[in-house]
Order: C-alpha cells, then structure tokens, then sequence
C-alpha cells in the first residue's frame, strides 16, 4: 500500500469521525468545531486529488466563512437543552430505519453498477488553478454570473430576515 | 498515487448518511444546517473524484458552484434561524410550529 493512499483512508477516517462526532454532540460549539475537522480533511483530500482551487476555497469559504458565521450565531442563540434528539422513541427508531434504507439503496446502485475502476491519471500540463479560471471564465461564463447573483439575493434576504422589527 | 475513484465514492456516501441521519435525528436546527453542508460537501468529493476520473475539470467547476450555493443557504438559514429566535425564543425543530395545524 503506497504512502499517498495511507494518506487518503487517514483523511477518510478523520472526516467520518469529525461527521458522526458532529452530529452526536450535546453541545452545538464542539459539533461545529468538529465539522472544521471534517472540512479540513476534506480539502487535504481534494489536494491529492489536484483540485488546489477548491482547496483553497474549502479552507477559506467553509472551514473559514460559513463555520465562523455558525459559531457566530450558536453564540448569539446558544440555549442548554436537555434533550439533543427530536421526538420520542418512535421517531428516532423510524429515522434511523430511513437512514439505514437510504444506505442499502444507495450502496445497492454502487455494488451493481460502479465498477469503474481508475483510468491511469495523466496530470495536466498547466497548473490546476490556471485551467480552472480559464474554464470559469470562458465556457462558464454565464453560470458564474448567476451564481453571483444568486450570493447577491441571498446576502441581500440574510440583512432583511435578519433586521430588528421597526 | 492514485486514489481509486471506487474509495472516494463509498467515503461520499458515509458522509452523506451521516449528514442524512442528522437532519432527521437532532432537534437544534443550527445542527440541521450543519449537517445539510455535510451532505453539500460529500456531493463535491463525488464530483472532485469524477473530474480526476474522466481528466476534466468541469466537475471542479461545479464544485466551486457548489460551495457558492451552500455558502448562500447557509446565510439565509441562519438569518431565519434569528428571525425565529427573536420571534419564538427556541432553536428546536420540533417547537417550529406555527405554520402547522
């Protein structure tokens, strides 16, 4: 086993245990700050896959921006609550069934039709960041302009949802 | 170093259970949107792992759409989220009922 993919299950395991310790936590700080951990080992992972651009921007628009807004707002309405799960016996019991449906259906696709095994890999010639811009600005050029008027609707909603009744 | 795509998917979809028993499990709903992320980021290493697949960067492409609408949802979920803790004095799901009869 070579040492690149001994850093991949590493990461793997980093970013479960950071995503079922998240959503076990009595305390919504400690879920977020393991969702930074799971974040984090995100992007090392898409460094070995030689996504650097989205590296970079998971590192300062998830594991930066949107945690520190979540943070920012768990401190604004943190409440102690005694209990952390919603509803009674039964609905846990029916989401977790749910949950377990969803697996099998979902590892059922994968088993029968996923066999795709990796084609040989030749890396590009320019450097990751410089085709990115060229496609994002080139052959995406629309989707990136709704894209960026869908952040302005929605900066614009967050001010006016979150302003103090006149 | 070559990371077969097969691993990438299986550790997606981990990650999207994960974040699927989360929404319907926990009750503080700051925990909720913090799980939807998770289901957002897992459907980007599936499209990270198919850009490497296939050698085009298209799926990058649409991985940084995706980390913009998540950034977007994120924003507006937790203005209302405010909205309704100055209305309601609650962070929990299941005392979100105003519109339920």
């Amino acid at each position: 086993m070579s040492l690149g993919l001994l850093t991949f299950y590493f990461f793997a395991a980093l970013a479960v245990v950071g995503a079922v310790m998240m959503v076990t936590r009595k305390n919504a700080v400690h879920s977020a700050v393991y969702l930074v951990l799971t974040f984090v080992a995100i992007a090392a992972i898409y460094v070995q896959l030689g996504a650097d651009f989205l590296f970079a921007v998971q590192v300062l628009v998830y594991a930066g921006g949107i945690m520190v807004l979540f943070l920012f707002v768990i401190m604004l309405v943190n409440l102690e609550e005694p209990r952390r799960y919603s509803g009674g016996r039964l609905h846990l019991g029916l989401s977790v069934a749910l949950t377990l449906i969803l697996f099998g259906m979902l590892a059922t696709v994968f088993v029968k039709d996923a066999p795709v095994s990796s084609v040989a890999v030749t890396p590009m010639a320019e450097g990751n960041l410089q085709m990115v811009g060229w496609l994002l600005y080139r052959n995406y050029m629309l989707p990136f302009e709704v894209v960026s008027l869908l952040l302005l609707v929605a900066m614009i909603g967050a001010i006016v949802l979150g302003r103090p009744r006149a | 170093m070559t990371i077969p795509t097969e691993h990438l998917l299986i550790l997606s979809l981990i990650l999207v259970v994960i974040g699927v028993a989360g929404v319907l499990i926990r009750r503080n709903v700051i925990i909720i949107l913090m799980s939807i992320e998770l289901i957002l980021n897992a459907a980007n290493i599936n499209f990270v792992a198919f850009s490497r697949q296939w050698n085009n960067l298209t799926g990058q492409i649409f991985g940084v759409f995706n980390i913009t609408v998540a950034a977007a949802e994120v924003a507006v979920g937790l203005a209302i989220v405010i909205a309704l803790f100055r209305n309601r004095e609650t962070v929990n799901v299941d005392e979100m009922n105003l519109m339920k009869w």
